[in-house]
């Protein structure tokens, strides 16, 4: 399979290309704001996509990723005056120790118990870390706005940080794609379909599923850490948000779990909905009300997601959407 | 020493409210296999229920005549969730049935937030309290607890006394061979989720009666409830009154030697480790 | 070391208990290299069970299992999959939402020979076009007929190179003219060299691949020898008294070779 041939990885690399540099074509500040949310949600639910989508296992806490790396690299950051590219690594690997250690242990947990562990877990290290003194408890950590000199003043920094948001998101859509074509992915795809099954036909199941919890908890880790760098403070409720956690598991079935570009279009869309429903005065109220409505008719009518669905319906496109 | 008692028979107390709203979640995934994520907003629903029926504001009821209709409009909540979310996913992955459960959970959660915002309420109602030696119990929570205890007790004679609650265990033990005996299976499934809502409901209100709360404070409920039901078995009611005692009364311990902060860290890391060590719960088999 | 080599495996004393329930009881057999051994016994007599102790699924709670003189015990079933020990399921096991090929290929990459993608393919289309998948290549699995699932199920097994197969009950739920190919897809399997242990039902199909037969009831090995051996001996016919029909057919089957 010379699937790197195939049209659909470029298409999807072009989107996050033409999406990223919208903000310095139009030079507006708010387009790269809300681009990177966008490119944000996009690299969280392409990372959740390889455990849930390949996999066949529903993280429902995955935001702890997110929220430790976010604490570690905020922490080397403000405490310990770490300069922010090895805080973002540290974030990345703190995650990925976290899900290997972690995945030993509950991965072995099928189905609904699984899903009820890693919220469990999101928990439980949120109301750890609200606790937790040398992290600032409940209040949480900020950093002095004089660190942003660093890195040349806010107004850079907030273009640094966007560049790298950028980069990753990249690096999570070929990730996603390097992995659903690999033979790591195949042994991952046959334990999503039938896990007895896999093992019987010679996937190592334990160590499979760890590997891809890891893989799908790194980028959420270094995206934690850029996130929080530039709000400028880390609390464990914002940190460990639970409907965050959820909102990566809607994305990733609007746009087509299992699919390389699902996620991609499965934010994007997200995103959008949600930026129109805030927006919008009559539905400003009602935002979460309408997204639990949108999210009720995919699972009922469109569970494949837009990009499965429209897979399933045009076999002709199977190069194009994948 | 008095003070740990005092705590402990607190704790107790709502230890039997939190077995309620947890049976309510535990029914639910032994007959039809669903973790019920609308569970939170659903016991938040009930706390606003009390507050409608029973509040100044309200129809002024008293509590207690309140918590009836709360339990009716559970029941008839709860079957129409099933008919318009639960039942066509039924037999999709997990992830569907969660899902789906979710997003009621973030229709009544976005609806609630809209008609009554986030600011916290309450229900003005007093009983009085029971002073026993040392130990002073809330008059209010000690009707709590024996409610919560009459409708287990009511709950079990449905399940094995009657023809629709013996249909219930039926269908909870083999769906396919009890629809072959001519069980409904639709409507008996409806009907599960209709008492597991109501039972939710019901428990939040019975917390509104000695609690204040906003539409948000379900969720802490719900999380308390799925420790809860880890604790005494998935599916299992019996587990479910066992293991919201044990939670009350870790309630009640806890903060006499920590932080009261710490209680939850606690309940978490519970929680985990039995799924880990036996995810058929504390009363379950092996 | 001359008799691990005759023998590719050996189930020595093996018994599964199940909290309180015996499924399998005390079994002792060998089987050669290169022969295919039939394993019959009525409904619930532990035949898969056997198999699933054979392949790591559950460990044994006695004795011992051992593949090309390895003791394999109480392994798990990937680690027996990579020594060349495949199986089938009895209820076919298809990764519905993956392509015939990508099941196969499931198979040869991570089956004996552990293959990657690339040579797994080649091996894929190899296989597909030695059962008659190859026109259904890019179809999903889901979307085949039992038959073809069966067929799957073989595909999937010998993609993994194995040395030897466990078939549980490959011929069930076929009609006729698919039991003959079947039956001749299993013994050009044997030509090949893989040695075969076989679950059936399908008596007269049984007992004609069969080099020999052993025969479990109540979890006990309680007869082994060559298929006419079998369906005269008392003792079967007496174990599936308790099957009308299977004994019918067993009978038949004696009557009519």
């Amino acid at each position: 399979m010379n699937s790197w041939k195939y049209p659909a990885f470029w298409i999807a690399l072009l989107l996050v290309i033409i999406g990223g540099l919208l903000p310095v074509i139009t030079g507006s500040n708010i387009m790269r704001e809300n681009m990177f949310l966008i490119l944000l949600s996009v690299a969280l639910a392409s990372s959740l996509n390889i455990l849930l989508g390949y996999a066949g296992y529903v993280s429902f806490g995955h935001i702890v990723f997110f929220g430790v790396g976010g604490y570690i690299g905020f922490y080397l950051l403000a405490v310990q005056n770490t300069p922010l590219w090895l805080a973002i690594i540290a974030g990345g690997i703190a995650s990925a120790v976290l899900a290997w250690l972690l995945g030993a242990a509950i991965l072995r947990l099928r189905g609904a118990y699984f899903a009820l562990a890693t919220i469990g877990v999101n928990e439980a290290v949120r109301t750890f870390i609200n606790n937790f003194g040398p992290l600032g408890g409940p209040i949480g950590m900020e950093v002095n706005f004089s660190i942003y000199r660093q890195y040349g003043g806010a107004a850079t920094m907030q273009w640094t940080t966007y560049w790298i948001v950028l980069g990753l998101t990249i690096a999570a859509i070929v990730l996603s794609y390097a992995v659903k074509f690999s033979r790591f992915g195949l042994g991952l795809m046959a334990i999503r379909e039938d896990e007895d099954a896999a093992m019987v036909m010679g996937v190592r199941t334990p160590s499979a599923k760890t590997m891809a919890y890891v893989l799908s908890a790194i980028i959420p880790g270094m995206m934690g850490v850029i996130f929080f760098f530039r709000n400028s403070s880390i609390e464990p409720h914002e940190a460990f948000r639970l409907t965050r956690s959820i909102e990566m598991i809607v994305m990733v079935m609007l746009g087509g779990q299992g699919t390389v570009q699902g996620p991609l279009v499965g934010a994007a869309l997200y995103e959008a909905i949600r930026s129109f429903l805030l927006t919008s005065p009559l539905f400003k109220d009602l935002q979460l009300a309408f997204a639990g409505l949108l999210l009720l008719l995919i699972i009922l009518f469109v569970p494949s997601g837009v990009v499965g669905w429209l897979r399933s319906r045009y076999r002709k496109l199977w190069r194009v959407l994948e | 020493m008095d003070h740990l008692v005092a705590s402990l028979a607190d704790g107790l107390l709502l230890g039997f409210v939190y077995g309620l709203a947890a049976m309510g979640l535990t029914l639910i995934f032994g007959v039809m296999d669903v973790i019920n994520l609308a569970h939170g907003p659903l016991i938040a629903l009930g706390m606003f229920g009390l507050l409608l029926f029973a509040g100044a504001n309200g129809l002024g009821l008293h509590p207690y005549v309140a918590l009836m209709l709360v339990a009716i409009v559970g029941l008839i909540f709860g079957v129409i969730i099933y008919y318009i979310a639960v039942r066509r996913v039924l037999d999709a992955p997990h992830l569907s049935s969660l899902l789906a459960t979710f997003s009621i959970n973030m229709m009544i959660i976005g609806v609630g937030t809209a008609v009554f915002t986030t600011s916290p309420q309450n229900v003005e109602f007093s009983l009085g309290s029971l002073q026993l030696g040392s130990v002073t119990l809330l008059g209010t929570r000690l009707v709590a607890a024996l409610i919560a205890l009459f409708v287990t007790a009511m709950l079990y004679l449905f399940l094995y006394r009657t023809p629709p609650g013996k249909a219930i265990r039926a269908v909870a033990n083999n769906r396919a061979a009890a629809e072959l005996m001519g069980i409904p299976s639709d409507q008996t499934l409806a009907l599960s989720f209709g008492i597991g809502a109501m039972l939710a409901m019901l428990s939040g209100g019975l917390i509104a009666t000695f609690f204040s709360f906003s539409i948000l404070s379900g969720s802490v409920y719900e999380l308390k409830s799925f420790v809860i039901v880890v604790l005494g078995g998935l599916g299992n009611p019996t587990g479910a009154l066992l293991g919201g005692l044990i939670l009350g009364a870790l309630e009640g311990i806890v903060p006499t030697f920590m932080p009261v902060s710490w209680v939850p860290v606690i309940e978490f890391v519970l929680f985990v480790v039995i799924l880990l060590v036996r995810p058929s719960g504390l009363l379950g088999e092996r | 070391m001359m008799a691990q080599v005759e023998n590719i495996l050996q189930v020595k004393g093996v018994t599964k208990r199940f909290g309180g329930l015996t499924a399998v009881n005390n079994v002792t057999f060998d089987l050669p290299r290169g022969q295919i051994l039939g394993l019959i016994g009525p409904n619930g007599a532990g035949k898969t069970t056997l198999f699933n102790v054979i392949n790591g699924v559950y460990a044994p709670t006695e004795g011992h299992v051992i593949f090309k003189g390895t003791d394999i015990s109480g392994w798990q079933p990937y680690d027996v999959v990579k020594l060349g020990l495949a199986r089938t399921h009895q209820i076919v096991r298809p990764l519905n939402d993956l392509t015939v090929l990508e099941n196969v290929m499931a198979g040869a990459c991570y089956g004996h020979e552990n293959r990657p993608l690339k040579e797994a393919q080649v091996i894929a289309d190899e296989v597909m076009e030695f059962l008659g998948l190859a026109e259904r290549r890019d179809m999903l699995a889901g979307s085949l007929n039992v038959a073809q699932k069966k067929r799957l199920e073989m595909a999937r097994a010998l993609a993994s190179r194995p040395y030897m197969m466990l078939l549980d009950e490959v011929l069930a739920g076929l009609n006729p003219t698919e039991i003959a190919e079947m039956v001749e897809v299993v013994l050009k399997i044997r030509e090949q060299g893989v040695t075969i242990l076989i679950i059936e039902h399908v008596m007269h199909a049984l007992m004609n691949v069969s080099d020999r037969v052993i025969v479990l009831d109540y979890g006990q090995l309680i007869a082994e020898g060559s298929p006419e051996e079998i369906a005269n001996n008392p003792k079967v016919i007496e174990a599936y008294l308790g099957d009308p029909d299977l004994a019918k057919r067993l009978m038949e089957n004696a009557d009519g070779d």
